[in-house]
């Protein structure tokens, strides 16, 4: 099912497109470095433990 | 306090301190517009107020990081937190020593620019008190914002980022009374809302810029 | 004692939020398709403006949360200022890039919209102008966390910016209202005309209820992110000083 946006329809989809990209890519990017940053902490955590 | 002021007039006016580069480059400045913008007189004239009032905060900007910068270096910056004059008259005091040698220069310059730009006439005498009631709010800000990234390495760059959105209120009344004069019409509300800036940053800014500095030098 | 301030302690404050987050993401997640969907897909097109009125979905709720989120920063701010509680700071720090991609969100969206409905991407409108100032205070805040290498002197730099910031950004949007009247409509969302029933001005009820199922996701899903970045920072704060303890010896 597709609505039918009329002669607006280029603003209405770049509209949502842009607006997706971005909240896409900010939630992507703060997965992307939560991941990362917590399996860092966990290999520094190991290292410290057994004394290096 | 007095013997900080004359001290730090003394650093600026003397050769290498950088005093008069300012004026320099708000000459520069003006010329670059008008080959920019091309010799019509009208247009020139129509944009002269905005862009006088562009140029003198950024020739203010230019030097902002001298304000704490070399006595940061030398650590005579340690010496005045130390000393018994609280840190907040300190910077005041070194704001009111970068507007007397950099805000007041362009002042009394900006009027010879304004020749340039092709200024309407009665424009002149709001253009200068424009500028001489704004100028102290632009090395009030300037100092709070040298405060915040004393420390810093490369830290001019980061300071022009922090201290420009601060600066816009007073440029947006600034230019508005430079313009609103030029056309000849009314200028007090504007007039009144600079000055009322002006003199709350002078009051209050320096408890926030000596806070960051007190932060910086721990 | 049940206090507010146990979630300052870190290890506290992951657990919990490690706990409440996979609710608030997906509640998030549902409130903004379910309300997108309805938005774009089940209300009719504006008499005037055509189908650009689905635009409002994402638009009002982004420029909401831009303002919103730098409120939230400067709450957590003063925390940290009075009460030196870091998950504190590193919250303001979490919320900054947050903020800033709604302030670009609200921008894009109403510059996109404003091409056919003003004939022009961008005036020198008041509001406009404000959101682009927020957005330059956003990257000042950002960037003065970046440069400074120690973390609480970073804390404490970001904090009393974000506070001369605030101060500064009021001046700036009555600065802006006076230097230009604009060409952006008043807000019409939670207008007292709207409850009086005036469907002249009001965002009417069709559009309306949607609309409101779009701002509690965006604030869940600001929520959301707050609370990831948050934990992220935690955790680099906690590697940083570890490694610090390992240099040492």
């Amino acid at each position: 099912m597709m609505v039918d946006l009329g002669k607006y329809a280029g603003t209405v989809l770049s509209a949502y497109g842009v607006s997706l990209v971005l909240i896409g890519g900010i939630v992507a990017l703060s997965l992307w470095r939560a991941r990362r940053m917590k399996a860092q902490l966990r290999a520094v955590e190991e290292r410290v433990k057994h004394g290096l | 306090m007095s013997a900080l002021l004359i001290r730090d007039l003394r650093l600026a006016l003397r050769a290498g301190g950088g005093f008069g580069l300012g004026l320099v480059f708000f000459l520069i400045l003006v010329a670059l517009v008008a080959f920019g913008v091309g010799p019509q007189g009208a247009l020139l004239s129509s944009i002269a107020p905005g862009m006088l009032w562009v140029g003198a905060l950024l020739s203010c900007l230019l030097s902002l990081d001298r304000i704490l910068a070399l006595d940061y270096e030398d650590g005579s910056l340690d010496l005045l937190a130390t000393a018994p004059l609280p840190l907040e008259a300190v910077v005041s005091i070194k704001g009111l020593a970068h507007w007397l040698t950099t805000g007041l220069p362009l002042v009394v310059v900006a009027p010879a620019l304004g020749v340039l730009m092709n200024l309407a006439g009665p424009g002149y005498l709001w253009l200068v008190l424009s500028l001489l009631v704004g100028t102290p709010a632009l090395s009030t800000i300037g100092t709070f914002g040298a405060a915040l990234t004393v420390g810093l390495k490369r830290g001019g760059l980061l300071m022009s980022l922090l201290v420009l959105p601060l600066y816009v209120p007073t440029l947006i009344f600034g230019a508005e009374v430079a313009r609103r004069g030029a056309e000849g019409l009314s200028v007090a509300t504007p007039l009144a809302l600079l000055g009322g800036i002006t003199c709350g940053t002078i009051a209050l800014l320096p408890f926030a810029s000596a806070a960051v500095l007190r932060v910086n030098l721990r | 004692m049940a206090s507010i301030w146990r979630y300052a302690n870190p290890k506290k404050f992951i657990e919990t939020s490690d706990r409440v987050l996979p609710v608030i993401a997906w509640g998030a997640v549902a409130a903004l398709v379910v309300g997108l969907v309805w938005g774009f897909f089940f209300t009719p097109e504006d008499y005037r403006q055509g189908s650009t009125v689905k635009i409002i979905y994402i638009h009002v709720p982004a420029a909401m949360m831009a303002i919103n989120a730098w409120a939230m920063m400067l709450v957590a701010s003063l925390i940290w200022l009075v009460r030196r509680h870091h998950v504190s700071a590193l919250a303001a720090r979490a919320a900054a890039p947050v903020g800033a991609v709604m302030t670009v969100i609200a921008l894009a969206t109403g510059a996109i919209w404003g091409q056919p409905m003003w004939g022009t991407w961008w005036a020198w409108d008041p509001r406009l102008t404000s959101f682009l100032i927020l957005f330059l205070f956003y990257l000042g805040y950002s960037a003065l966390w970046a440069a400074v290498e120690d973390d609480d002197t970073a804390a404490d730099l970001t904090a009393i910016l974000c506070i001369v910031g605030s101060v500064f950004a009021l001046l700036s949007r009555y600065a802006v209202n006076f230097w230009n009247q604009g060409l952006h409509q008043g807000a019409s969302v939670m207008r007292a005309g709207a409850i009086a029933g005036d469907t002249q001005e009001r965002v009417s009820n069709v559009f309306a209820a949607p609309l409101f199922v779009c701002m509690a996701g965006f604030v869940l899903l600001f929520v959301a992110l707050v609370l990831l970045r948050t934990q992220t920072e935690i955790r680099a704060r906690r590697m940083r000083a570890l490694l610090a303890r390992e240099r040492m010896g």
